[in-house]
């Protein structure tokens, strides 16, 4: 891996950058050029330079987002162990590197659309955390009012389409999208994210057979974390080559641990996709939980090999590496910023804590946009709560 | 012949939308039958509904198997592709999971699809994304991502088709919070009912008929303007009776009709109702009538058990108990996978004379 030292970033210079952002990320936007760890694998499409342009602000926006969303999700694990968070609660620590590299690469007018393991992706988005554990907690400040639960975040605003619990379902709805934006005209995007324990689904192949009809700009995007629940890609996919199930449609195998080749992976679909019509990213990338809250995780794969991932493909230790060895910071200043993203995530689980549950008339509101005023259905038992 | 007229009036010039939108239906009509009262197929009313919808709001578009290229397969969108184009009019491969799903995020996106199964046996494939991508998404959102899409086709029975192509789903959607349910009868229905359901923000299951299609009906001048519009969840009393009240929809209306006909001759008064919407059901209208009559019969085409008519008979011993001189009574279709023998076809399925015998059960004339 090339690193490429500015000669400008001596100790000195660097020590009020870091006073800076001990506060706030830096806004210095000095260019750097990082090197993606691995190669691109390609199929029916020339790879992607291994090159990739960053900043410094870059740099370090991507420790402290993947921090922050790390963080999250550990602290949602402990909320699930006391009962706060109930019915399904799937994790994504291990898999950061795709959520904000795709991000970097991408506007908010490109949509993405992704399963149940999606409160990263609703951060990515620009959801807040007070949002994201309300919603877990079932309260009414929760980004779906409480209403949706773990599995059914949404931000419109940026277009960010959920959130959604039948596994491949949302893949032909990503394609949807991407027909409203070609429809629309809108030169933007639709990244459908989907497992390999997804990627076997029948309707996937329906979806992408329309998307290379019609050319319209989908991105199907699979992250492979090697496993379906608790099925091992080799037991479920004749073929675990995902980026190559496209047949016809183009595809490319990323190291779903590097964000900054899934930068470069992203950026280089969404120029293919607006010209040429559907294509395939496969993430390369790992969960350190189980499935969800009620899968230990262990039992279908061993703990020498979660480890081994965290040792050797921990995407928040690489880009530390990177920043202190690009001089972006010390190591004090970067355990500093998880110690006050440590505080931002318990502040903000307080807060929800505190948050009202939803009131009991909300139980008959959003069933229709256009509702039949205070004709009741069914509300015999219920009263006048009913009016919807 | 819709194509052509279209084509003339472009290079003719000078014409506006709706006078030339007149002049086609004036033309139809003429051609039908006696001068006076206008008449339309369902078939028509559903296409020029479409078309002036279409028309209207450049977000609505049609996606189906032969919708395009091959008219329709039941000519429900002829001329639409050609009038439209391909970016309006999509034919899709027969991948029904596939395609309503991407109906159901075009929606999501903002456009309006109206997508056609050609048949709703068909839409079983693709029922996952009726239900928990459609239905369901304005509530688990809270509001933030609305659903504005038509599902439409041909529902139930046809003739000879089969076990496979024969099933009515209106129970079935029914039952769903999040939908609506409708089923027109008339060419008036399909016109109103079509355009209203287009129109509206909700996912929306549009049950059609085939036996109906080609079907006439007198239809007046309100209804053929392209601003024409009905009430989604209020049902139509067809007859007004004081003896017995007879609920259905769709195919089932004409018969409970003729059946009026054979009651009234053996002095019996029924009233009809014309449900037009399964959800939301228009239990006002229902219990009013039961309170009037006192008796009711109810008719539908689909399995019996878990069944439209089930639904009606409870609302009605919940609201209107003390109103029912008779127990409820169902009509439905028999609890068997659709027969072929054209015998056994019409044993499955109910007829004027079991319409009439439950009638008269309901006014204590027979067994």
């Amino acid at each position: 891996m090339a690193l490429s030292r500015l000669s400008s970033r001596s100790k000195g210079i660097s020590r009020p950058l870091s006073a800076a952002f001990s506060r706030s990320i830096s806004t210095d936007t000095t260019p750097i050029t990082i090197e993606t760890s691995l190669p691109f694998t390609a199929h029916l499409c020339d790879p992607p330079s291994r090159s990739v342009e960053s900043s410094t602000q870059e740099l370090l926006s991507f420790f402290r987002t993947m921090a922050l969303m790390r963080r999250m999700e550990i602290a949602a694990d402990s909320l699930y162990k006391a009962k706060l968070i109930r019915g399904f609660c799937h994790l994504y620590d291990g898999q950061e590197a795709v959520a904000i590299g795709m991000e970097a690469a991408i506007t908010k007018k490109d949509a993405i659309i992704t399963a149940y393991r999606d409160h990263c992706i609703f951060l990515g988005r620009g959801g807040s955390l007070y949002e994201v554990f309300a919603e877990l907690m079932g309260r009414q400040d929760g980004c779906s009012k409480g209403k949706g639960g773990s599995m059914h975040f949404y931000k419109k605003d940026s277009s960010f389409y959920g959130g959604h619990g039948i596994v491949g379902a949302q893949v032909p709805l990503g394609c949807g999208i991407a027909f409203a934006q070609k429809y629309s005209k809108e030169e933007a995007v639709t990244f459908a994210m989907y497992g390999d324990g997804a990627a076997n689904q029948g309707q996937l192949f329906e979806a992408l057979n329309i998307s290379a009809l019609w050319d319209l700009p989908s991105i199907l995007v699979c992250e492979n974390n090697h496993y379906g629940m608790g099925t091992a890609e080799w037991r479920a996919a004749k073929s675990p080559s995902y980026y190559k199930r496209g047949d016809y449609v183009p595809g490319l195998k990323v190291d779903g641990m590097d964000a900054f080749a899934v930068k470069q992976a992203c950026k280089f679909a969404k120029e293919h996709a607006l010209k040429n019509g559907p294509i395939i990213l496969e993430m390369d990338t790992y969960r350190y939980h189980g499935h969800s809250m009620s899968d230990p995780g262990s039992t279908y794969r061993t703990r020498d090999e979660i480890s081994g991932v965290r040792q050797e493909r921990d995407p928040i230790e690489r880009i530390k590496k990177l920043v202190l060895s690009h001089d972006l910071a010390t190591e004090k200043e970067l355990k500093d910023m998880e110690k006050e993203i440590r505080k931002e995530v318990d502040d903000a689980i307080a807060k929800a804590k505190d948050c009202p549950m939803p009131e009991p008339s909300e139980l008959f509101t959003n069933v229709y946009v256009k509702g039949f005023g205070t004709e009741c259905v069914l509300c015999s038992v219920q009263g006048p709560l009913c009016e919807f | 012949m819709w194509g052509i007229l279209r084509r003339s009036a472009v290079d003719g010039g000078g014409f506006s939308a709706s006078s030339l939108r007149r002049t086609r239906f004036a033309l139809v009509s003429a051609r039908s039958y006696a001068a006076g009262s206008k008449e339309m197929t369902v078939r028509d009313a559903l296409n020029s509904a479409i078309d002036e919808e279409m028309s209207a709001d450049p977000k609505v578009f049609v996606m189906g198997e032969e919708v395009g290229q091959y008219q329709g397969a039941y000519k429900i969108t002829k001329g639409l592709l050609e009038k439209y184009g391909p970016e309006r009019v999509y034919d899709t491969p027969i991948t029904e999971a596939g395609f309503t799903g991407i109906g159901v995020g075009a929606a999501y996106a903002g456009l309006k699809p109206v997508v056609e199964f050609m048949t709703f046996n068909f839409s079983m494939q693709a029922i996952d994304h009726i239900i928990n991508s459609a239905a369901k998404s304005n509530y688990m959102s809270a509001g933030q991502i609305n659903v504005p899409i038509v599902f439409r086709g041909p529902n139930g029975a046809a003739a000879g088709v089969g076990a496979q192509h024969s099933q009515c789903y209106a129970a079935w959607y029914a039952s769903v919070p999040g939908l609506k349910v409708l089923a027109p009868y008339s060419a008036e229905d399909a016109r109103g009912l079509l355009k209203a359901a287009i129109r509206d923000p909700d996912p929306v299951v549009f049950l059609e008929n085939e036996l109906l299609y080609g079907e006439s009906f007198p239809i007046s001048e309100e209804a053929l303007d392209s601003s024409f519009c009905l009430p989604i969840g209020k049902a139509r009393i067809e007859r007004e009776g004081k003896d017995v009240t007879i609920t259905t929809f769709s195919k089932m209306v004409g018969f409970v009709l003729k059946a009026a006909e054979k009651l009234a001759e053996e002095g019996i008064s029924a009233e009809v109702i014309n449900l037009r919407s399964i959800r939301p059901l228009d239990r006002a209208t229902i219990n009013a009538s039961v309170r009037k009559t006192s008796r009711l019969v109810t008719v539908e085409e689909g399995f019996p058990q878990h069944g439209v008519c089930a639904e009606i008979c409870a609302s009605v011993v919940e609201e209107s108990f003390s109103y029912l001189d008779a127990p409820v009574e169902r009509i439905a279709g028999a609890d068997v996978p659709m027969p072929y023998a054209a015998n056994l076809e019409r044993l499955a399925l109910p007829q004027v004379e079991d319409i009439v015998r439950a009638a008269k059960r309901a006014c204590y004339r027979s067994k």
